[in-house]
C-alpha cells in the first residue's frame, strides 16, 4: 500500500496541470474533472485508511521513498512520504472536506467565466496540502508549505479585477513571506545541527542537542506556524483573505491551510517537548490569539469577516493546546477536525446566504431569513450550536477537552491560560448569536424589490448538509472511548492531565459562560431591533472593528519604518556608493585624457619613448639581478 | 642547479642534442605547412607576372584558400602523427621545433588566415568604380594619391591582386616566428612576416594618405625594434656562444661548459645575458603591442585596411605571443626570478593602459587597438605564469581572441557611409535599430573582448587568471580583474550606444556583404559562443599541446 502514497498528492497535481494547460476546450467540463480528481484522492485516502485500520497501532506508519531530489556531498534531499495516523487525519480531514467544496462550487462558481481556471487552482491547492501533510522531511514540507501558500494568493485574487482582492491577495502573499522566512530559517538551522532535515533522524537527536539551539529552532518555527495560520502578530491577513471566493474561505482560510501551522507544532512536538521556552511562547500565542480573534469577530458586520475572526480564535485553542505539549496534541488535531467540518459548514452557509442575497456581505442588510433559506437555516443553526459548544455536539467535546488540559499545565500559568480560554469561549457565543441572530432572526432589514433571497441548489446544499452532520456527530465519536487520542497516540505520545479543577466544574462552568455569552447577545441583537447602519460604538468596538488597529500599527512600524530604512540606504547609495563608482569613472575618465597626450602621431616620439622602455627594462632586469 | 632542471622539465622535454644530427637534413614533412604556404606564395607571384588580369582575382583566390587549407591539413596531419606530442623534436639541423605548442599555433594562424582571405577577397562592399568590382585595396598602389596615374588605373579596373601572395609570405613567416629554435631564425621570421604587413598597411583604397602614413610609420619602428632585437641577439650569442635556444639554456642554467676561445672575453658573463635578453624581449614585446612598445598599434590599426587591420591584430598577435612563450619557457627558465618582476610590470602597465586610453576613443578601430593593446597585457599575464597551465592557457586564449578580432573587424568593414567604412563612434548610434542582426553580432564579439559568461572571452580570461593566480601572482590578478572592469564600460558603452540611442539621420548604412565576408563573421561568432559555451574540448587539446621541447 505504501506504493500508492504517492498518488494522494500526484492525483489533484494532474488535474491542475490539465486545468491550468489544457486551455478554452476544457471551460465546459474543468469543474467535474477538478472534482473528479478531487474525490479519486479521497477515495484512495479511505482505501489507505481501511488498510491502516486493520494493522496494529504500533505499526501503521507507511514510508515511501520516491526519489532522490538534490544529492550533493553531504546535502541529501529526499522526495519521500511518510502516512502516520497524524498524516491520515489531515489526508481525510482535506480531500473529504475539498472534495465537498469542489462540489459546492460547482453551484457557487457556475456562472463565472473563469471557473476551469478556478477548479485547476483548487486542486493545485489540495496538491500542496497533501504535500505538507505527507512530506517525511522538512524541506519537502517546505516545498507544500510554499505551495499552499501560492494556491492560497492566487485564489485570495481570483477577482482580480476587483483592486480589493489583488491588494488582499499580495497582503496574504507578504505577511506570510514573514512566517515562511522562519522555516527556511529552521531547516537550515537544523541542516547546520542535525545534518538532515528528514523526521524521524532530527526528532531523535533532540535530546544530544543544546537548549539554545532547540529554543531558536521552536521559536522559527512558531514563526512560521504564525504566518501561516494568522496568529498574533501576523494575523493581519486573515480578514483581507475574505476577499477571495466563498468556498476559497472555507477550505483554505477555515478548514485546511490555516491549520497548518497546528501541524508544524504536533508534528515537531518532539522539538517543542524538549525547548520549554518555545513552549511557553506557543501557548501565550495561542492564548493571546483566541481572545484577539474573538473580540474582532465580535465588531464585524461583514458575515464572512466576522467568521474569519472566529477562525483565527479557534486556531488559537488549537495552537495554545498544541502548546501544552502531549496533554494537547490530540486535543489540537481532534479541535482541528471538528473545527474543520463547523466551520467549513459556516462559510459555506455565509455564501448560500450571500448567494441568495446578491453577494451582499453586510449583516445588517439581512434579517429573518430563516423562513427563505431553511436547509441554510438548519445546518449554519447546527454548526452554530457545534462552534459555541452546545452540549453534545462536536464543538462541546473537542473545546471542553482544551480548557481542561489548559488548567491542567498546572500553576498560575495553568490558571490564566484556562482562564482566558473560558473568556474565549464566552466570547465566542455571544459573537456567533450574534452573527445567527442578525442573519436570521429579527426582522426583513433589505429592500424585498431588489434583493429575493431564495434556497441554493441542492449541489451547494448536500455539501452543507453533510458537513453539518459531521459538525453534529464527530465530536461525539471521536469521545467514545477517547477513540481519537488512542488513535493518534503513537504519533504525538499522549498524557492524562491534572487539572486543579474537576473535569467537572470545568464542563458546568463552560456551561455558564456560554448561557452568559449567549444571554448577553440575545439582549443586545434578539430582543432590540439591529439598527441597518452601524451605530458609533464604544472604542472598544471601534478599535476591534478596526482588527484591533493592527494595520495601523503595522503601517506605523513597519511600513514607516521600512520607508525610513529604505529612503537612508538610497541617501547612501547615492553619495556614498553612486559618489564612489562616478567618481571612480570620472577619475579613469580623467587619467585617460592624459595618457592620450603621449599618443602623438609622431613616430619619433614613438621612439623616443619606446628607446626609453627599452632602457627601463634593461634597467630593471638588471637590478633585479643586482638585488 | 638540480631545481632549475627539475624546474625546467615541467614545461619542456629533453630531445636528441641538435649537434648530434651528422649530415645537412631537411625535414620536409614536419616542415611541409610551411613550405606549402611559401611555396603557394610564390606561385602567386607568378600568376602575376603570366596570368591575364581579368583571371588573376580568382586564381589568387583559390591558391590562397588552397594553399592554406593544404597547410592546415598537414598540420593536422603531424599533430596526428604524434608530433606534437610523443615524436616531438627539433628539425631542420636545430633551426625549427616541431612540438605542441608549435604545431596548436601554427594551426590558429592558418585558420585564421583561411578567415581573413575572405574578407581580402570581398567585393561587394565598396561601390563598384566604372563598372568594375573593387575590394578594399588601392588600384595602383605605386600612384601618387589622387593623382592622374591613380584615376586612369581606377578607370581601367585595376586591383592589387599581390595582396594574396603579399599575404602568404606574411603567413609563411608567422608560421616560423613561434617555431623557431634559435635567435637567428627567430630574426628572419620576424622580418619575412614584418615586411609584408608593411606593404599591406599602405594599400587602403580610401583615405590613402592615412593608411600610407600607417605604414611608414609602422616599418620605422619595426626597423627600430628589430634592431634592437638584433643587438640582443648578438649580446646573447657573446654570453652563450650559440644562437640555439637549448644551447643559451644550458649556459644560463649550468655556466658555459667550454669556452669558445674567440669569445673569451665575453662569454658567461651576466651583463650581456641580463642585457640581452631584455633587449630580445622587447622586439618580441613590440609586436605583441605591450606597453611601452605600443604606440603603433593604434595609428596603424587605424590606417591600415580594414581587413589587413584584423588579420594583422589576430594574427601577428599568435605569432608573436607563440616566439615569446617559446623563448621565455625553453631559453630563459634559468633565470626567470630575474625577468619575472619585469614582465609582471610590463603586463600591469599593459593591462591598465589599453584599458584605460581606450575609454576616451572616438574611433571604433582606434578603440579596438587599445582594446588589443589591453587583451596583450592579459595574455601576459598567463605567459609569465610558467607552468604548464599556463602555456595552454595562453593558447586557448590566443585561439579564442583571434576569431573575435577577426569577427569585429569584419563587422566594421560593413558600417559604411559615402565616405567609406564609417569608423567615427557616435555614427555608430542607434545602429541596433536600422540594423538589429549585424549589431547584435558586434554586441557578441563586444561581450567576448568584454570577457562576459558564455562567451570565449570569459574562458580564455579565466584560463589565464587561473594560471597566473596558480604560479602565486594572486596581485596581478587583481589588477587583471580591475582592468577588465574599466574595459568593461567601454565595451557596453558601444552596445549602449548601438542599441540604446536614437540613429542621426545622416547616418552610416549597413552594406550588404557578399558570402565571403558572411562566412567570415559567422566562423567568428560560432567559434566564440561554441568556445564559450563547451571550452572544455578546446582546454584540453590546449592542454595536451602544452609541452616544448627543447
Amino acid at each position: 500500500m505504501e506504493n500508492l502514497i504517492a498518488l494522494l498528492v500526484a492525483a489533484p497535481l494532474v488535474g491542475a496541470a490539465l486545468l491550468l494547460c489544457g486551455g478554452k476546450r476544457l471551460d465546459r467540463t474543468g469543474h467535474l474533472i477538478g472534482t473528479l480528481f478531487s474525490v479519486a484522492s479521497f477515495a484512495l485516502g479511505a482505501a489507505l485508511f481501511a488498510d491502516m485500520l486493520g494493522k496494529g497501532a504500533g505499526d501503521r506508519t507507511l514510508h515511501q521513498q520516491l526519489f532522490t531530489w538534490i544529492p550533493v556531498g553531504g546535502f541529501r534531499a529526499d522526495v519521500a512520504f511518510q502516512l502516520d495516523q497524524l498524516s491520515m487525519t489531515f489526508v481525510l480531514l482535506i480531500t473529504g472536506v475539498g472534495s465537498l467544496i469542489h462540489i459546492y462550487s460547482i453551484g457557487y462558481m457556475a456562472h463565472d467565466e473563469r471557473r476551469r481556471r478556478f477548479f485547476g487552482y483548487l486542486n493545485l491547492f489540495l496538491a500542496a496540502m497533501l504535500l505538507l501533510v505527507l512530506a517525511d522531511n522538512y524541506l519537502l514540507l517546505y516545498a507544500g508549505w510554499e505551495g499552499v501558500g501560492l494556491a492560497s494568493y492566487l485564489l485570495i485574487g481570483f477577482w482580480q479585477h476587483k483592486p480589493s482582492a489583488a491588494t488582499a491577495a499580495k497582503k496574504a502573499f507578504l505577511v506570510n513571506r514573514v512566517g515562511d522566512m522562519g522555516l527556511s530559517i529552521a531547516i537550515m538551522l537544523m541542516f547546520t545541527t542535525f545534518g538532515t532535515f528528514a523526521f524521524a533522524p532530527v526528532f531523535a537527536a533532540t535530546d544530544r542537542t543544546g537548549q539554545g539551539t532547540l529554543t531558536a529552532l521552536g521559536l522559527l518555527l512558531l514563526l512560521a506556524a504564525c504566518g501561516k495560520s494568522a496568529q498574533v502578530p501576523l494575523q493581519s491577513w486573515l480578514g483581507d483573505a475574505m476577499e477571495g471566493p466563498t468556498p476559497v474561505s472555507a477550505l483554505i482560510h477555515a478548514a485546511t491551510m490555516v491549520t497548518a501551522g497546528v501541524y508544524l507544532i504536533t508534528r515537531s512536538g518532539a522539538i517543542f517537548n524538549a525547548a520549554p521556552t518555545a513552549q511557553l511562547a506557543v501557548v501565550v500565542v495561542g492564548a493571546v490569539t483566541l481572545l484577539f480573534g474573538a473580540i474582532v469577530g465580535c465588531a464585524k458586520d461583514d458575515i464572512k469577516k466576522a467568521l474569519a475572526g472566529s477562525t483565527m480564535s479557534q486556531i488559537g485553542y488549537m495552537i495554545l493546546a498544541a502548546g501544552l505539549g502531549p496533554i494537547g496534541y490530540a486535543f489540537a488535531i481532534m479541535h482541528l477536525v471538528t473545527h474543520g467540518f463547523f466551520k467549513a459548514g459556516l462559510f459555506l452557509g455565509a455564501g448560500s446566504v450571500m448567494h441568495g442575497m446578491n453577494d451582499e456581505v453586510d449583516m445588517r442588510r439581512y434579517g429573518g431569513l430563516r423562513k427563505y433559506m431553511p436547509v441554510t437555516f438548519v445546518t449554519f443553526g447546527l454548526g452554530y450550536l457545534a462552534i459555541i459548544g452546545f452540549p453534545g455536539l462536536s464543538g462541546f467535546f473537542s473545546k471542553d477537552k482544551i480548557i481542561e488540559a489548559a488548567f491542567a499545565r498546572g500553576g498560575t500559568e495553568g490558571w490564566i491560560l484556562g482562564g482566558a480560554a473560558l473568556l474565549g469561549a464566552a466570547i465566542t457565543a455571544f459573537y456567533m448569536t450574534r452573527v445567527m441572530l442578525m442573519t436570521f432572526f429579527g426582522e426583513k432589514r433589505w429592500d424585498p424589490a431588489e434583493v429575493h433571497p431564495h434556497e441554493s441548489p441542492k449541489v451547494m446544499t448536500i455539501p452543507m448538509i453533510v458537513l453539518a452532520i459531521g459538525s453534529v456527530f464527530a465530536g461525539g465519536l471521536f469521545s467514545i472511548n477517547e477513540v481519537f487520542v488512542k488513535w493518534l497516540e503513537p504519533v504525538t505520545s499522549f498524557a492524562h492531565g491534572h487539572s486543579p479543577v474537576s473535569a467537572t466544574t470545568v464542563t458546568a462552568a463552560t456551561m455558564v459562560v456560554l448561557v452568559i455569552g449567549v444571554g448577553i447577545a440575545w439582549g443586545m441583537y434578539g430582543r432590540r431591533p439591529v439598527p441597518a447602519l452601524a451605530p458609533r460604538g464604544s472604542l472598544l468596538t471601534r478599535a476591534a472593528r478596526r482588527d484591533l488597529l493592527q494595520d495601523d500599527f503595522n503601517h506605523v512600524v513597519f511600513v514607516r519604518g521600512g520607508e525610513q530604512v529604505t529612503g537612508t540606504l538610497v541617501q547612501l547609495d547615492r553619495s556614498l556608493v553612486d559618489g564612489a563608482v562616478t567618481g571612480t569613472a570620472a577619475s579613469m575618465g580623467g587619467l585617460s585624457g592624459l595618457l592620450r597626450q603621449l599618443q602623438t602621431g609622431f613616430v619619433r616620439s614613438y621612439a623616443v619613448q619606446m628607446l626609453g622602455g627599452a632602457a627601463v627594462l634593461v634597467a630593471a632586469t638588471l637590478l633585479m639581478r643586482g638585488v | 642547479m638540480s631545481s632549475v632542471a627539475s624546474v625546467h622539465s615541467l614545461w619542456t622535454v629533453a630531445a636528441g642534442a641538435p649537434g648530434k644530427i651528422p649530415a645537412p637534413h631537411i625535414e620536409y614533412t614536419e616542415l611541409s605547412p610551411t613550405l606549402i604556404v611559401l611555396g603557394a606564395a610564390v606561385i602567386g607571384i607568378l600568376i602575376e607576372a603570366l596570368v591575364p588580369r581579368r583571371n588573376r582575382y580568382y586564381s589568387q583566390l583559390l591558391l590562397s584558400l588552397v594553399a592554406l587549407a593544404a597547410a592546415f591539413a598537414a598540420v593536422i596531419g603531424l599533430a596526428a602523427g604524434g608530433f606534437g606530442s610523443s615524436k616531438a623534436h627539433i628539425a631542420a639541423m636545430g633551426a625549427i621545433a616541431v612540438d605542441g605548442p608549435a604545431l596548436f599555433l601554427q594551426g590558429t594562424i592558418l585558420l585564421v588566415s583561411l578567415i581573413a582571405v575572405f574578407t581580402f577577397a570581398e567585393r561587394r562592399l565598396d561601390p563598384a568604380a566604372h563598372g568594375n568590382r573593387v575590394d578594399s585595396f588601392a588600384a595602383q598602389p605605386a600612384a601618387v594619391p589622387g593623382g592622374p596615374a591613380e584615376q586612369a588605373a581606377v578607370k581601367a579596373g585595376f586591383t592589387t591582386t599581390e595582396v594574396f601572395p603579399i599575404l602568404l609570405f606574411a603567413v609563411g613567416g608567422m608560421l616560423i616566428f613561434p617555431a623557431a629554435n634559435d635567435l637567428l631564425t627567430l630574426f628572419i621570421a620576424l622580418e619575412v612576416f614584418s615586411l609584408p604587413l608593411y606593404i599591406l598597411c599602405a594599400l587602403a583604397r580610401r583615405q590613402r594618405l592615412l593608411s600610407q602614413e600607417a605604414a611608414v610609420k609602422y616599418f620605422l619602428l619595426g626597423a627600430f625594434s628589430s634592431a634592437f632585437l638584433l643587438f640582443g641577439v648578438a649580446l646573447l650569442y657573446g654570453y652563450a656562444g650559440t644562437v640555439g635556444y637549448a644551447g643559451i639554456a644550458q649556459v644560463v642554467s649550468d655556466g658555459a661548459k667550454q669556452i669558445d676561445p674567440a669569445l673569451a672575453g665575453t662569454m658567461g658573463n651576466d651583463a650581456l645575458l641580463l642585457i640581452g635578453a631584455a633587449l630580445v624581449l622587447m622586439g618580441l614585446l613590440f609586436k605583441v603591442g605591450a606597453v611601452p612598445f605600443h604606440m603603433w598599434t593604434p595609428d596603424v590599426y587605424q590606417g591600415a585596411p580594414t581587413p589587413v587591420t584584423g588579420f594583422m591584430a589576430a594574427a601577428t598577435k599568435v605569432a608573436a605571443f607563440g616566439a615569446l612563450l617559446r623563448l621565455l619557457y625553453v631559453v630563459l627558465p634559468g633565470m626567470r626570478w630575474d625577468w619575472r618582476p619585469v614582465m609582471w610590470g610590463v603586463a600591469i602597465i599593459t593591462m591598465l593602459g589599453g584599458a584605460i586610453v581606450a575609454i576616451t576613443q572616438t574611433d571604433i578601430k582606434r578603440l579596438l587597438a587599445y582594446s588589443s593593446i589591453a587583451h596583450a597585457g592579459f595574455i601576459l599575464a598567463g605567459v609569465i605564469a610558467t607552468s604548464e597551465d599556463g602555456v595552454s592557457s595562453v593558447l586557448f586564449y590566443l585561439g579564442a581572441y583571434s576569431f573575435v578580432t577577426l569577427g569585429a573587424f569584419a563587422v566594421v568593414t560593413l558600417v559604411r557611409d559615402a565616405g567609406g567604412e564609417a569608423t567615427t563612434l557616435s555614427k555608430w548610434a542607434g545602429l541596433g535599430r536600422r540594423s538589429p542582426l549585424v549589431a547584435a553580432v558586434f554586441a557578441v564579439f563586444l561581450l567576448a573582448f568584454a570577457g562576459i559568461p558564455l562567451t570565449s572571452g570569459f574562458a580564455g580570461k579565466f584560463a589565464v587568471f587561473k594560471a597566473a593566480a596558480q604560479s602565486g601572482a594572486g596581485w596581478l590578478v587583481v589588477v587583471g580583474v580591475l582592468s577588465s572592469a574599466i574595459a568593461a564600460f567601454f565595451y557596453i558603452r558601444v552596445i549602449v550606444l548601438m542599441f540604446f540611442n536614437e540613429p542621426k539621420a545622416d547616418g552610416p548604412t549597413v552594406a550588404v556583404p557578399s558570402p565571403l565576408t558572411t562566412t567570415a563573421i559567422a566562423i567568428g561568432v560560432t567559434a566564440t559562443l561554441v568556445l564559450g559555451l563547451a571550452p572544455q574540448y578546446f582546454l584540453d587539446l590546449a592542454g595536451h599541446a602544452g609541452v616544448f621541447v627543447r
